[in-house]
């Protein structure tokens, strides 16, 4: 640990503005009947850009799994999904999901009633079985946008399938809604939300600043807009307020983490009911998690996307998302990241929940050691089931691992 | 100068005092409810057997589960870096290290100056432990420390394919109901450990010489199923238990 004296920096002045917009949202989306709006419920990776365009207020049971796992509330809601008979082994968004829409728990009092419901599996298998569970429950709608996954490539066939899924996906809102999409405003959305996903991109990639002027726990917290508000203008505005605040810190040298020494990166979804316990454990050994493949899951797809021709090339976007990539080429994401952001080490987080994010990170702990040859951790846990955290073999392991990233360090610099 | 590594498990705490020469004297206890009063004591006991006073002593590590409740230590270090530190110490040649103790199994490999390159731990789950063998000792009624001696009276070892601790043990009950051979049961029970332990071995990509240290390496039962697992020698030292605490007063020695 660091002798030196130090100075916490200041808060990032633009957390207040994002706890005011995610209050806005949910006060929109829960009033959503007496404004006469409808509530689409939408998995975190599914194309939301139509909703938008047609004024349904998209819902993410994901971003509101994550609220209620950042208030602690995942364990005792997972529990009344088991009791309700669902497995321990299902995803922890899920259970407490589940549990929240019968029971109205969690720190909001349950998501407002879905008019419809769209799930796109380029994030898990998972979210077809809950979403049927959902469709079943509240009777509503559902629309189920399947996305191939691209192990090496994007072929004609899965681009095809996909494509003519964009068109019924359309059909399907008009025909919920009784209402006709504006060409126009589809256009204008979906240029919002490149514009929102590259200042997003462009807000994380500050962190290849030494010291860095945020962490990924940082980016954990801001992330919220890019999920639930992309394609709108508030999006937008935000992330470039955002850029120029992480800009003057960078100017002034500000680091995330007091005498940051060490640059670490993170894999697969934050531990949500442990994101101060590990951000100050990290940063008690000089450590700043300055690069995450979750943060820019949001971003990853901008290259596949045409801003003239949202609608018609979205499909590959959205086909060809972290999670539904093969092994290889998520290996490969990880190590031009670590290079890219300068990291000693990567810490993989096992997430019993998550499965395709984790599925994988062995061999991709093999490749990762083999080409850059830095340490490498992996820690268990389920994203928002505290229940199943374990404090002390979580430090001892962390502490081991700092111990190897000091001690590289070190033959470094002799 | 005199150096101690105090190593604060789950079930033991362990002490070892060093100097240039070699090892002077190594202690262990059982850890109980107070772990920072079981690091005073193992140390005062340690001090006494070995007629030292603790002006004598010129620098203390802590390392285990309880290393931050050691307040009297200079610094506190991970198991995993001691472990390999430890079995340097004992044996320069070795390269690969398995220590299994009361909660936690894991691997490691090291350089040629004891420093450790890389590292598995199991997940957390008790299967594969110290704790695990000691839950099947009380479902069997057999003393842990004959659990070894036993296990290799048995020709035909019974399977055991629960990996959880407290289904393995329902498992060993209706063994032992169906009149299976305590001794067949012990096997079992070393295989699972075995298998368990050698999957995180090979994780990290263990070789040759290897060697297996904490608590559970005094059971020859599981250091040769293990050997058969693995397809390499296994060395034990005498020392294997208090192995963290060595490689703690080998650091400590250094610093």
């Amino acid at each position: 640990m660091s002798q030196t004296v130090s100075k916490t920096p200041p808060p990032i002045a633009m957390d207040e503005k994002m706890k005011e917009i995610m209050t806005n949202y949910y006060i929109e989306a829960k009033t959503a009947s007496d404004s006469g709006k409808r509530v689409a419920w939408i998995t975190s990776g599914g194309p939301v850009e139509p909703l938008i365009a047609m004024d349904i207020i998209p819902v993410y049971p994901e971003n509101h799994g994550a609220m209620i796992g950042a208030s602690k509330m995942g364990g005792s809601l997972c529990e009344q999904a088991e009791a309700m008979g669902y497995s321990g082994d299902i995803c922890s968004y899920a259970r407490a999901d589940i549990a929240s829409a019968v029971t109205c728990g969690g720190p909001i009092g349950g998501l407002p009633r879905p008019d419809m419901l769209i799930a796109c599996n380029n994030i898990c298998g998972t979210v077809i079985k809950w979403y049927e569970v959902l469709a079943r429950y509240y009777d509503a709608p559902l629309f189920i946008f399947d996305t191939p996954m691209c192990h090496t490539d994007y072929p004609e066939e899965s681009k095809r399938y996909v494509q003519r899924q964009v068109h019924e996906y359309v059909s399907f809102l008009e025909q919920v809604t009784g209402r006709k999409l504006d060409q126009d405003k589809m256009e204008e959305v979906g240029r919002l939300s490149l514009e929102a996903q590259r200042l997003w991109q462009a807000v994380l990639d500050t962190a290849t600043a030494r010291p860095s002027p945020m962490t990924a726990f940082d980016g954990f917290y801001h992330l919220a807009l890019i999920v639930t508000l992309r394609g709108t203008r508030v999006a937008v505005d935000y992330y470039r307020d955002l850029l120029a605040e992480m800009e003057d810190r960078v100017a002034k040298g500000i680091g995330a983490v007091p005498n940051e020494r060490y640059r670490l990166m993170w894999d697969n979804l934050p531990i949500w009911y442990r994101l101060k316990w590990l951000s100050k454990k990290f940063a008690a050994h000089d450590a700043a998690l300055v690069a995450d493949t979750y943060n820019t899951a949001w971003c990853r797809s901008l290259r596949y996307i045409d801003e003239n021709d949202f609608l018609g090339s979205m499909a590959e976007g959205y086909t060809r998302m972290y999670l539904n990539i093969g092994v290889d080429q998520m290996a490969d994401t990880i190590i031009e990241m670590a290079e890219k952001y300068s990291v000693d080490g990567l810490v993989m987080h096992s997430n019993r929940s998550c499965k395709p994010y984790s599925f994988g990170q062995y061999d991709i702990q093999r490749m990762v050691r083999e080409r850059l040859d830095i340490p490498c951790l992996i820690i268990e846990s389920h994203m928002i089931d505290e229940r199943s955290f374990s404090e002390a073999q979580t430090e001892t392991r962390i502490d081991a691992f700092m111990e190897l990233v000091e001690e590289k360090n070190q033959c470094k610099e002799r | 100068m005199y150096a101690v590594g105090i190593d604060i498990g789950s079930i033991t705490t362990k002490a070892a005092v060093i100097d240039d020469n070699g090892i002077l004297g190594t202690r262990i206890i059982s850890t109980g409810y107070n772990a920072s009063e079981a690091g005073q004591r193992v140390f005062d006991e340690l001090l006494r057997e070995c007629s030292l006073k603790p002006s004598d002593i010129g620098a203390i590590i802590s390392t285990g589960y309880g290393r931050n409740s050691v307040t009297f230590a200079d610094k506190s270090l991970t198991e995993i870096i001691c472990h390999g530190a430890g079995a340097h110490y004992l044996n320069p040649s070795v390269r690969a290290v398995v220590d299994v103790g009361g909660q936690d199994s894991k691997a490691l490999l090291i350089d040629d100056k004891g420093k450790t390159k890389d590292f598995a731990m199991n997940d957390k789950c008790a299967a594969g432990t110290g704790r695990f063998l000691e839950v099947m000792a009380r479902a069997l009624e057999v003393d842990l420390d004959a659990f070894g001696a036993l296990s290799l009276q048995s020709d035909t070892p019974c399977r055991i394919s629960s990996i959880c601790t407290v289904f393995a043990e329902s498992e060993v009950i209706s063994l032992i109901s169906r009149g299976e051979r305590r001794e067949d049961i012990i096997a079992g029970i070393h295989e699972s450990v075995a298998a368990r332990v050698a999957a995180l071995a090979h994780r990290v990509g263990v070789h040759p010489p290897l060697m297996m240290t904490g608590g559970v390496a005094r059971n020859i039962g599981v250091v040769t199923a293990l050997e058969k697992k693995l397809g390499m020698p296994v060395e034990v030292s005498s020392y294997a238990q208090v192995n963290g605490a060595i490689g703690a007063a080998v650091l400590a020695l250094k610093n």
